[in-house]
């Protein structure tokens, strides 16, 4: 039977934690593979030298306003990445009790984590 | 030379005497040539006349003779026996829907879906509301205008991208892969002014984010329409559509 009255749509916020999980997401694929190579093979080979990433060179660029940024970006979008997945994952598995809960913990954490690490960041600055 | 055969198990289902599905074994002369629909025939003409499915054209344009093969979405008339044989071919109702009568699905749902999208070109109006007229001469289009579009004009509205798809499996709302492919089919004509209208179903999460970009809907469609890029495509558009919604609030 066909019905009259036009429906009602209500817009998603999706765009939000889509645009964050494809932005962590294009970070994971391009910087991990990148870092595991750097920090978990060129250095134990002693292909790079470890000098460099001692702890002072870090703290040092993390404490310049780019690198902060830089630290803050690449801790905090994959992390939402991971979080977006995690709950669509949940659904994916047929859990459906407490959507609205498995939101708030799951893109809680992340935006808790995301918070707590940019105020790290800024008491060291 | 003996005739080579072929085993076929079917799931049968007849509501006014069975309680539930259950597998039917034949067994058929095996040809290369054969297409599934064809063997479905010979069963039906030669060992059981009982046994129910939909088709049509025989030459994968008319869209109704789905069905899972072996577990995958698949066109009976696209599908040869050669590419299964020597073993044996399991065909059952496309997944997702419900079973009406043996291998024949309750297309309803997807139906409607279809018809919501407003599947037709909506034309712009000029300042007194009035669309172009016939006597004004053809809507024109250049080849680039028609490539935008032209992929997911191809749809056959088989279903088999709603049987391949997990989202639509775990929650029927989902507006699903041929019905927002066939969205961006309109959108993305140079003719049609319908956009907004649709954007509302779109940007729904019963629209394009009740995708998780799968992708089994595009491996399966048997006209290359490839669905999963399409709304990955209106995806993007929403997420547009959302930002400037932000800052021009209706
Ligand atoms: S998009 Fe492909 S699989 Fe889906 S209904 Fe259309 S032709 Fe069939
Ligand atoms: S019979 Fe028409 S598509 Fe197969």
């Amino acid at each position: 039977m066909l019905e009259n009255k036009e429906k009602t749509y209500t817009r998603s916020h999706e765009p939000v934690f889509w645009g964050l999980f494809g932005a962590g997401g294009m970070l994971t694929a391009f910087l991990t593979p990148v870092m595991i190579l750097i920090t978990g093979l060129l250095i134990p080979l002693g292909i790079i030298d470890k000098g460099n990433f001692n702890y002072q060179t870090i703290h040092s660029f993390a404490t310049t306003w780019y690198g902060a940024s830089i630290v803050l970006v690449l801790v905090a979008l994959p992390l939402w990445h991971t979080l977006h997945r995690i709950f669509h994952a949940l659904h994916d598995l047929g859990i459906k009790r407490g959507r609205d809960w498995q939101q708030v913990l799951s893109y809680g954490f992340a935006f808790a984590v995301s918070v707590f690490v940019f105020t790290l960041l800024l008491q060291i600055l | 030379m003996s005739q080579k055969i072929i085993e076929i198990d079917i799931l049968r289902y007849r509501p006014e005497l069975d309680d539930e599905p259950f597998t039917q074994v034949f067994e058929i002369p095996y040809n290369a040539d054969m297409s599934i629909l064809e063997a479905l025939q010979y069963i039906k003409d030669h060992l059981d006349s009982t046994i129910s499915f939909r088709w049509s054209c025989r030459m994968a344009i008319c869209g109704s003779c789905g069905l899972m093969v072996n577990g995958v979405p698949k066109l009976g008339c696209k599908a040869f026996l050669r590419d299964y044989h020597p073993k044996k071919i399991t065909l059952e109702p496309l997944a997702n829907f419900p079973i009406e009568r043996d291998l024949v699905v309750v297309m309803d749902d997807f139906i409607k879906k279809l018809e919501e999208i407003k599947p037709y070109i909506i034309p712009v109006k000029n300042e007194e509301g009035k669309t172009k007229c016939l006597s004004d001469g053809a809507y024109q289009q250049t080849p680039e205008q028609m490539e935008k579009y032209k992929q997911f004009s191809m749809c056959i509205n088989c279903g088999l991208c709603y049987a391949a798809c997990p989202q639509y499996g775990l929650d029927t709302k989902f507006t699903g892969p041929a019905a927002l492919a066939l969205i961006a089919r309109y959108n993305r004509d140079s003719r049609d002014a319908g956009s907004a209208e649709r954007m509302k179903i779109v940007s729904q999460e019963e629209g394009v984010w009740g995708c998780t970009f799968v992708g089994y809907c595009s491996v399966v469609c048997p006209k290359g329409v490839d669905p999963a890029a399409a709304i990955q495509l209106l995806k993007v558009e929403s997420s547009k559509d959302y930002l400037i919604g932000m800052f021009k609030p209706e």
